[in-house]
C-alpha cells in the first residue's frame, strides 16, 4: 500500500519520460490528437451530471420540467436554495453531518495512530493475532453488522443520538493499516534515541512519532471525513427523527417521499451535499486520489 | 471465530502474566513493560473495535439461527433457537432469488465493464498524454468523492423519460431512449451506467499505478517485431498488470455486491417489478419489517457470496503469472493465497 502511495509521484515523472521516448521510437511523434479528443469527450461525459446539477438547481421548477429542456437557466433563481431553509431544516442536517464527521475523524486520527504505532514499532504480546483479527473484519460487508449493531445501540439507549451515529465509526481498520504502514517506514533509531534519553513510550509517540506522521494523518483525516460525510446506511437506520438526520439521509428520505417530483429542491440539496466535498477535493486532490486508490471503492 | 475472540477479553492488566507464558519468546522485564505500553496504546481502539465491530459480526451469526424480531428488543428471553430455519426460509423466498439475480446481473455486467473502460482510459492517460494528464485525472476521479445519495438524485433527474439529458442526447442520434428507471428491462442498465460513472476514477488511478510497472522497452521491442496495439495490450500490458487487475477486480467486486444506495434512491427501493431490488436492499427491507433473524441470515449469505467471488477472482486472475508455468493449474489453489498479499499491496 504505502509503496504505491509514496512512490507514485516519483515514478510518474519517469514514466512520462519513458513514454516520450517510446512514442518517438515507435514513430508516433505526432501529437496524438485523437487521444486528447476521446479523453476530452469522456471528460465531458463525466462532468455533465455535475454541470446539469448546478445549472438546474438555479432554474425555477417550471423550467426544470420544460420540454424541450433548457441548458442554461432562462430565469436565474435562488428559490430552490432558499427552500432548503424554509421547507427543510437544512442547517440542522448540515450541522449534524459536520459534527458527526468531525468527531469521527478526530477519533480515528487518535485511536488509529496509537494502535498503528504499537503495531509498527512495538513487538508486544498478542500483536499478531490482534492484527489478523482487525485485518479479518475489513472484508466483512457493513450490512452484516447492521442488525446486531442496531440491537446493541438500542440496548445502550443510543438510538437517535449523536453517540449512536458516531461510536460505531470511531475505530476503523483502514486507519490502523494506513498508520501502521507509514510508521513502519520511519527509522527505529528515532525511537531508540528517545528511549535512551529516557522518554516514556507515550512521550516517544506524542513528541517524536506524531509530528513525523503529518502526511499520513492528513490523508487519513481527509478520507475519514469524506467517508463519514457521505455515509448513508447507518445514519439512515439510527437517526429516527429530523433533528438527527445527516445530509444524505435527509436528501434520500425527502427525495423518495412527498417531494419525489420536486426536482429543484432535490437538486439544490444535492448541490449542498456535493459542493463542499468537491471544493475540498479540488484543493487536496493529490492526497485524496492516492489515499482512495489504496483503500478501495466505498 | 469465537475462539479467537475469547482470549481477548482479558484486558491489558492480564498481559504481563500471560506474556510470561510462551516459552518461545524470551520474556524480559523490558519486553513485559513494552507489552503493557503497547496494550495501553491499543486499548481505546480495541475496546471500540470489540464492541462495535467484532461483537456485531459474531452476534449477527448468532441471530441468524434464532427467530429474533424487533419486538424482542424489550424481551430478550423470548428469542428461540431455530437452527437453519432462517436460511431455509430465505432460500425458499422467490424475492430473495430475484434480489440475488439482480445483484448478480449488476456485478457480472458492471465489474467487467468498469474494469475495461477504466483500463482503456488509464492506458490512454499513460500513453503520450503529457499535457493535461493531471487535469483529466482529476476530472475522471471527481465522482468518486461524492455522496452516492446525492449523485443518485442527480442521475434520477438525468435519466428522466422525456426531458432527461441522456434521452435528449440519444435523440440527437435519432435514438428514442427508453423510460430508463420506469422500465423493468432498463432500470438495472441505468443503475450500472451510474455505478460505472461513479467508480471509474478509483480504478483508473489504481491501473495508472500498475501501468508504471510495464516497461516501455517491452512495448518498443514488440512494436519493432510488428505487434499492433491490440496484441501488445493482450500479450504485454495485461499479463504484467495481472496483480493490479486482480486488486481492482476484488475491490470492485466487493463494493458492487453490496449495491444499496443506488436502487434505494433512484428507483424508490426496488424499481418496477422489483427489477432493481438488490440483496442489500432486501436485507434492509427485512430489517425494516423487524425480521432480524431473517435479515442476519441473508447478510451472511451475502458475506459468503463476497468471499466466494473474491476466491474465484483470485483463481481466474492470479493463475497464470508473467512467467508461464504450463500445466500448473492443479497447483493453483495452493498458489493463489500466496499471490493474494502481493496483489493487495500493489
Amino acid at each position: 500500500m504505502s509503496t504505491m502511495t509514496h512512490k507514485a509521484p516519483g515514478s510518474t515523472s519517469t514514466a512520462v519520460k519513458q513514454n516520450k521516448t517510446r512514442s518517438i521510437a515507435i514513430g508516433e511523434a505526432r501529437p496524438q490528437w485523437w487521444l486528447y479528443l476521446s479523453l476530452g469527450i469522456g471528460l465531458v461525459v463525466m462532468l455533465t451530471p455535475f454541470v446539469c446539477m448546478v445549472l438546474s438547481a438555479f432554474k425555477p421548477e417550471a423550467e426544470i420540467r420544460a420540454n424541450p429542456p433548457t441548458w442554461w437557466p432562462q430565469t436565474f433563481t435562488l428559490e430552490n436554495f432558499s427552500e432548503l431553509f424554509t421547507r427543510l431544516n437544512f442547517p440542522q442536517f448540515f450541522t449534524n453531518s459536520a459534527v458527526v464527521a468531525v468527531l469521527v475523524t478526530l477519533g480515528n486520527l487518535v485511536f488509529c495512530s496509537m494502535l498503528g504505532y504499537a503495531f509498527a514499532k512495538i513487538d508486544f504480546w498478542g500483536r499478531d493475532w490482534l492484527f489478523r483479527l482487525v485485518l479479518g473484519t475489513m472484508m466483512v460487508p457493513g450490512i452484516v453488522m447492521l442488525v446486531p449493531l442496531f440491537v446493541l445501540v438500542s440496548r445502550l439507549g443510543l438510538v437517535n443520538s449523536y453517540a449512536g451515529l458516531i461510536l460505531p465509526f470511531l475505530a476503523g481498520p483502514f486507519g490502523v493499516f494506513l498508520m501502521r504502514q507509514f510508521i513502519s517506514a520511519l527509522p527505529d533509531e528515532l525511537i531508540d534515541a528517545g528511549r535512551i534519553d529516557g522518554a516514556s513510550e507515550l512521550r516517544i509517540f506524542a513528541q517524536i512519532i506524531m509530528p513525523l506522521c503529518k502526511p499520513a494523518l492528513a490523508t487519513l483525516g481527509i478520507l475519514t471525513f469524506l467517508g463519514s460525510w457521505n455515509n448513508f446506511l447507518w445514519p439512515l437506520v439510527v437517526a429516527s427523527s429530523e433533528d438527527k438526520y445527516t445530509l444524505p439521509v435527509a436528501l434520500a428520505l425527502y427525495s423518495t417521499g412527498q417531494n419525489e417530483n420536486h426536482y429543484g429542491l432535490m437538486l439544490a440539496g444535492a448541490v449542498a451535499v456535493v459542493a463542499p466535498v468537491l471544493i475540498v477535493f479540488l484543493f487536496l486532490q493529490k492526497q485524496i486520489i492516492q489515499g482512495i486508490a489504496t483503500s478501495g471503492i466505498k | 471465530m469465537a475462539t479467537t475472540i475469547l482470549p481477548k477479553s482479558p484486558a491489558p492488566a492480564h498481559q504481563p502474566a500471560r506474556g510470561a507464558g510462551p516459552a518461545v519468546r524470551r520474556s524480559t522485564p523490558l519486553r513485559r513493560r513494552r507489552s503493557i505500553a503497547a496494550w495501553g496504546f491499543a486499548a481505546p481502539f480495541v475496546l471500540l473495535f470489540l464492541v462495535f465491530t467484532a461483537w456485531p459480526v459474531i452476534s449477527s451469526l448468532l441471530m441468524s439461527v434464532t427467530d429474533i424480531k424487533s419486538r424482542d428488543l424489550r424481551d430478550p428471553f423470548n428469542v428461540n433457537f431455530v437452527g437453519i430455519d432462517n436460511f431455509a426460509a430465505v432460500l425458499r423466498d422467490p424475492l430473495f432469488w430475484q434480489a440475488a439475480r439482480n445483484t448478480g446481473y449488476f456485478v457480472i455486467v458492471g465489474v467487467p465493464l468498469v474494469m475495461f473502460v477504466s483500463l482503456m482510459i488509464a492506458i490512454a492517460l499513460n500513453t503520450g498524454i503529457t499535457r493535461l494528464s493531471g487535469f483529466f485525472r482529476v476530472g475522471y476521479f471527481m465522482p468518486v468523492v461524492t455522496s452516492i445519495v446525492a449523485v443518485a438524485v442527480v442521475w434520477r433527474f438525468l435519466l428522466k423519460d422525456d426531458t432527461g439529458i441522456i434521452n435528449v442526447a440519444l435523440g440527437w442520434f435519432g435514438i428514442d431512449g427508453p423510460n430508463w428507471l420506469g422500465d423493468p428491462n432498463w432500470s438495472m442498465p441505468a443503475i450500472i451506467l451510474m455505478a460505472v460513472w461513479r467508480s471509474m476514477g478509483t480504478l483508473i488511478v489504481i491501473f495508472l499505478a500498475g501501468l508504471q510497472g510495464v516497461p516501455a522497452s517491452l512495448h518498443e521491442a514488440a512494436a519493432l517485431d510488428g505487434a499492433n496495439a491490440m496484441q501488445r495490450l493482450r500479450l504485454i500490458t495485461v499479463p504484467i498488470m495481472r496483480p493490479t487487475l486482480l486488486f481492482g477486480a476484488v475491490l470492485t467486486g466487493i463494493g458492487y455486491l453490496q449495491l444499496f444506495e443506488e436502487p434505494l434512491v433512484m428507483t424508490n427501493g426496488g424499481g418496477p417489478l422489483n427489477s432493481t431490488m438488490s440483496v442489500s436492499l432486501y436485507i434492509y427491507r427485512q430489517f425494516g419489517f423487524g425480521n432480524y433473524g431473517i435479515a442476519s441470515a441473508m447478510s451472511y449469505l451475502l458475506f459468503l457470496a463476497i468471499v466466494l467471488l473474491t476466491l474465484l477472482q483470485f483463481r481466474l486472475l492470479s493463475e497464470r503469472d508473467p512467467r508461464p508455468r504450463k500445466k500448473a493449474r492443479t497447483a493453483s489453489p495452493a498458489a493463489s493465497p500466496t499471490t493474494a498479499p502481493e496483489g493487495s499491496t500493489r
